[in-house]
């Protein structure tokens, strides 16, 4: 049972879950460490889904389609950027018109472009291909899941070193940190809060976008309305446990992106589809809980 | 509570002019998008939400504002207790499921079915909201974040009962058999408006006289508006914090009971999660900043809005999904200007739960 599991498929489509919440709880992490309290990357990253495929579509480019979800989102961070950052207004209640904002926009525009309701699937989409890496290919086990992912998974893992980096060593990043920890020091050296939370926003989106892309125009070539389905909620909640560290944030994007695997996994075991599409987020609860109750043991 | 009220209240009209002219852009803007003509938009979306032969539209939007106010009744509890419970969704799942199972499973006369049906639906929404509850007080998971999970697993559970073991499959649908007809609830006379709107005015009422008029509600709601003062007075916050939201899950359990005694008369796979109720009845709430007595007119607002929509998609051809835009833009333009003090002090209790 345990090597049906765990065998070369699965270990090849880990990181084709967790690109989308790895590359979206980075964007949340910018937002985190910069004192913005966003919960709308569930509606970014749908946002980009939905403009990756309109852009690989009309272009024939997977990477124009990325481009196109990158500037999308952008635009609903900017949004959340006017709102909350400028008018002042509650970051949740922020949060959750931009999250619809972006279910009715999408779904609005996909029948105002495409004529279709609920999904869009057309050959035309020019989705992301594997990218090969010579030698790592033919490593057991790893191979398959190092190797043959597409540019988004490389571009996730490479994002977290420097987003590290980044906040260690950057002035942006530097500044962002003292827009969250302390934001009258920050306006009192002369650089406006307000600045570096956009720049925060401005990033987050882009990356959002990128997750965006990874679920319609890398894992699948087509959108479905809501095609996010809470994996931005899922990331919500690695941005909150790391608290918007680069490091601890991969490792807990990798647990949730081996159990989101694992579920799709069983469904080729009989197992009804209701029940695996639901272990995602309990698994993210599970997680959760063992996280608090393993901090309590620690701090007692 | 001064400071929570809208502008308009204390007289600044111009910034609210501005609001609703940058609305009506956004509409106009998606009107054009779509390529229809201003004047049949219009004049359908006025039909789509109030008109109709015998006015049947404006009954549809009477009996959508009825589901929209009691999820915005029951979130407006848990809101006003600083409980941050966006779970609305899971609980009226709950309700709905439950409801229509027991009345097609249970033999009896038919009111005793329907009462049974109504009472196991809201201590199904309840039970729900619990399990967040606890989440948070005993596990350490942020409400926040623990209610919206808990969203999900129960529209899947809810998904598999009516796709498999309970499904009508003569029906071709994915759904469970028909309730029995004796238990419908019965049309206002001469229309076809159910009285499931009855249900949740009383509802309403209850949750008001609770907030303002117990010591009970003066308890939950000291404790939104300061948990370090409610807390140093020897007050039992958890059993406080447990009871608002086993009350906020009980009213979605009867809004999900109402939609299938009154409307569906049936469970039928993603009916009470694709249109959104949970999330218009959070909406509406902050549109008005929690004041209670305005949640009946948001609430008739947002329904309006959707309908009103859907009726610009059969005449004029624009997406209904229009008011969804719309929606997200009122909210923007005018909730986050106005519901801002009571809900970030929640919102950030909610941050901090899980590092506790």
């Amino acid at each position: 049972m345990l090597e049906l599991l765990f065998d070369s498929s699965f270990a090849a489509s880990v990181p084709r879950f967790v690109t989308p919440i790895l590359l979206a709880a980075l964007g949340g992490a910018l937002c985190e460490r910069a004192g913005v309290f966003n919960i709308a990357l569930e509606g970014m990253m749908l946002t980009g889904a939905f403009a990756a495929v309109v852009g690989a579509y009309f272009s024939g480019s997977p990477y124009a389609g990325a481009l196109a979800a990158m500037l999308a989102s952008i635009g609903m961070a900017l949004v959340f950027a006017e709102f909350n950052v400028r008018r002042g207004g509650d970051p949740i209640v922020v949060s959750i018109a931009v999250n619809i904002l972006a279910a009715g926009l999408t779904a609005f525009m996909l029948r105002a472009i495409f004529d279709v309701a609920g999904a869009f699937n057309g050959p035309g989409i020019a989705g992301f291909q594997p990218v090969d890496i010579p030698l790592v290919a033919s490593v057991p086990f790893l191979g398959p899941m190092l190797s043959g992912q597409s540019v988004l998974f490389y571009a996730a893992i490479l994002a977290v070193p420097a987003l590290h980096l980044f906040f260690a060593r950057h002035r942006l990043g530097l500044r962002m940190r003292a827009a969250g920890e302390n934001p009258h020091a920050l306006e009192a050296g002369g650089v406006s809060p307000a600045r570096v939370q956009l720049a925060a926003l401005v990033g987050c989106g882009a990356l959002c976008g990128l997750a965006g892309a990874q679920l319609s125009t890398a894992n699948v070539n087509l959108f479905v309305e809501n095609m996010s389905a809470g994996r931005g909620w899922i990331a919500v909640v690695a941005v909150l446990l790391s608290r918007g560290r680069p490091l601890p944030l991969l490792l807990i994007a990798l647990v949730f992106g081996v159990v989101d695997s694992l579920s799709f996994r069983v469904q080729g075991f009989g197992m009804p589809q209701q029940f695996t599409d639901m272990m995602p987020y309990l698994a993210t609860l599970a997680v959760l809980v063992g996280l608090s109750w393993w901090r309590r043991r620690k701090a007692a | 509570m001064k400071g929570a009220r809208p502008g308009f209240m204390r007289g600044e009209v111009l910034p609210w002019l501005g609001a609703a002219a940058s609305i009506a852009v956004v509409l106009f803007a998606l009107v054009a998008v779509a390529g229809a003509p201003f004047g049949e938009a219009l004049s359908s979306f006025v039909d789509g939400a109030f008109g109709g032969r015998r006015f049947s539209y404006l009954l549809t939007t009477l009996s959508r504002t009825a589901l929209i106010v009691g999820m915005a009744v029951s979130v407006m509890l848990s809101f006003r207790a600083g409980l941050f419970n966006i779970g609305g969704e899971g609980q009226l799942v709950a309700g709905g499921l439950v409801a229509a199972l027991v009345a097609i499973a249970l033999p009896g006369p038919p009111l005793f079915v329907l009462l049974a049906s109504i009472l196991a639906a809201m201590a199904a929404g309840a039970l729900w909201a619990l399990l967040a509850g606890i989440l948070q007080l005993h596990l350490g998971v942020p409400l926040l974040v623990g209610s919206l999970l808990l969203n999900y697993p129960i529209r899947f559970i809810a998904s598999y009962l009516v796709a498999h073991p309970f499904r009508d499959i003569q029906s071709g649908m994915v759904q469970s058999h028909l309730v029995p007809q004796a238990t419908w609830l019965p049309y206002f006379p001469g229309t076809r408006l159910d009285i499931g709107i009855l249900f949740v005015a009383v509802a309403s009422v209850f949750a008001i006289i609770y907030s303002h008029a117990t010591v009970h509600g003066y308890h939950a709601r000291m404790n939104g508006l300061s948990p370090d003062f409610a807390r140093a007075v020897g007050l039992p916050v958890n059993k406080l914090a447990l009871q608002t939201l086993a009350m906020s899950g009980a009213i979605a359990g009867l809004v999900g009971a109402i939609a299938v005694f009154g409307i569906h008369h049936r469970y039928i796979d993603g009916m009470l999660v694709q249109p959104l109720y949970a999330w218009t009845g959070i909406i509406a709430v902050l549109l008005v900043g929690m004041i209670p007595w305005l949640v009946p007119f948001s609430g008739f607002f947002f329904a309006a809005i959707q309908t009103g929509a859907a009726g610009m998609e059969r005449t004029a051809g624009v997406p209904k999904e229009i008011a969804l835009v719309i929606q997200a833009a009122v909210i923007l333009f005018v909730a986050s200007r106005v519901s801002g003090a009571l809900l970030s002090s929640s919102g950030r209790k909610a941050d901090g739960g899980g590092d506790a």
